[in-house]
């Protein structure tokens, strides 16, 4: 069960939880299972593909999975992966 | 050099080891462009200047809102209506005269951004929307500068220095290794709908100060290749390594198209004038507002407040059988719930108002 942390932009889709427990073993597995888990929130974190967008990025502990095999990272009881999103504000 | 009365000034700073009068020098050489005056660059200037930042170069072409002073803290309520940038000028010299100031009451655009930047040693991102942090990105790579970033959201905020140059004459990662494209329009809430607590630009821009100052000074370890993440409300903070990519920058770009802004399919509209003439004839159509119910309470045109975010779960309160005119402050945001419930449910009688609550009051003014 890796827990997900959800950022402030995401989480009108999941009831305002910062943090979400998972299933699966992989990256994949558990983000996909995130978004069965809040519908609302697929269209914004998957392509049609169910690739993961390329305008987050998912980490591990603090390693990009990029860094690691990808989709594919194993993930454990104890992970903690991060959605991290572009965000822009500042001057407002 | 510095003169007896600078050295008395800056006399905390020359007390640490590590930075000396060495530092300060260094400081008082650097040349730093702050773009944006705002919630991120308020605090980041007032330190800059303080700290003894020889030239500073202000970007913002934006004048004082009433608003803006829950977070911009070089403004006050006798700056209301002024520009920021000229502003913040005459308070920052005010704060430091040792400082030389150039402003640039103008928008950075593609056109502009390099021949701005050119003068400066290092950049300083403050502003408020992806289009222009994607330029300023790409201008700092092309132009050969250390970018220093930083970026809000309600409680929670990013920090990291792009595209710093190491010893070894090699490039750390910049803003497009970590986000190579930007969210779709929309999905990250605009200033209105999203929100910001108004401290964490304060302990964000802060940060950003820090580390244009370790930058300009040599002083300890920037953050280069990782990025600091804060959420205030539960005070958790993680830094997470930004990888270098192979991501290429090669000329300045039309970042409104990138961004996918003004690249939509036009909505239906009509005009707050219309809008008035089919109230006073009596003419069936239903009002929705889908604004924030905060911004609801404070002014609204008797419509059916629905926000955008639950415009989709509440798409059955859209009339089907009669004309729907939807709006919000601007008009962006119901321009995007129209095609939201156009590509959804199939809508046919959605239409926007033209210019949103905003331009009513203009015409009430009238």
């Amino acid at each position: 069960m890796a827990k997900i942390i959800i950022p402030s932009p995401l989480r009108k889709f999941t009831d305002n939880l910062t943090t979400v427990a998972t299933s699966g073993n992989t990256v994949q597995e558990a983000i996909l299972d995130l978004a069965t888990q809040y519908q609302g929130l697929r269209k914004h974190i998957l392509d049609t593909e169910q690739n993961i967008r390329s305008f987050i990025r998912i980490y591990v502990g603090e390693e990009d999975i990029n860094a690691l095999d990808k989709e594919q990272t194993a993930v454990a009881e104890d992970t903690v992966i991060s959605i991290v999103p572009a965000i822009a504000g500042g001057a407002y | 050099m510095l003169d007896n009365k600078e050295l008395a000034r800056y006399a905390r700073h020359i007390s640490i080891p590590e930075f000396g009068r060495e530092g300060q020098e260094k400081l008082k050489k650097a040349k730093v462009l702050v773009v944006g005056s705002g919630g991120l660059g308020s605090p980041l200037l007032l330190y800059l200047a303080a700290a003894g930042v020889g030239h500073l170069g202000i970007v913002d072409f934006d004048v004082v809102d009433d608003s803006n002073l829950q977070r911009q803290v070089l403004f006050t309520v006798k700056d209301v209506g002024a520009s920021k940038a000229e502003t913040a000028k005459e308070r920052l010299l005010a704060l430091n005269p040792y400082v030389n100031i150039t402003v640039y009451n103008t928008p950075i655009t593609s056109d502009n951004a390099l021949d701005i930047i050119k003068d400066y040693d290092v950049v300083a991102d403050g502003t408020d929307n992806f289009p222009t942090r994607y330029l300023v990105n790409d201008a700092s790579v092309l132009a050969g500068k250390v970018n220093v970033y930083a970026s809000i959201f309600r409680f929670e905020g990013q920090v990291s220095v792009f595209n710093y140059l190491h010893e070894d004459g090699t490039r750390g990662p910049n803003y497009r290794d970590m986000f190579p494209e930007p969210p779709p329009p929309g999905l990250v809430p605009n200033c209105a709908e999203g929100g910001v607590l108004g401290v964490l630009p304060g302990i964000i821009g802060s940060m950003q100060a820090a580390e244009v100052i370790k930058v300009i000074t040599g002083v300890g370890d920037p953050l280069v290749g990782r990025m600091f993440l804060i959420d205030v409300a539960s005070f958790t903070t993680r830094t997470l390594k930004v990888l270098k990519t192979d991501v290429e920058i090669k000329e300045l770009i039309d970042y409104q198209q990138f961004c996918g802004i003004g690249v939509e399919e036009p909505v239906k509209e009509v005009t707050v004038e219309e809008l008035e003439s089919l109230k006073n004839n009596g003419a069936d159509f239903q009002l929705i507002d889908v604004r924030e119910p905060h911004e609801f309470e404070a002014a609204n045109l008797d419509g059916l407040l629905i926000p955008l975010g639950e415009i989709a779960k509440h798409h059955d309160k859209v009339a089907k059988d009669k004309q729907v005119i939807i709006h919000c402050r601007s008009g962006k945001r119901s321009a995007t719930a129209i095609r939201e419930l156009q590509d959804l449910y199939g809508f046919d009688n959605l239409y926007n108002l033209k210019g949103g609550i905003l331009a009513y009051g203009e015409l009430v003014k009238k």
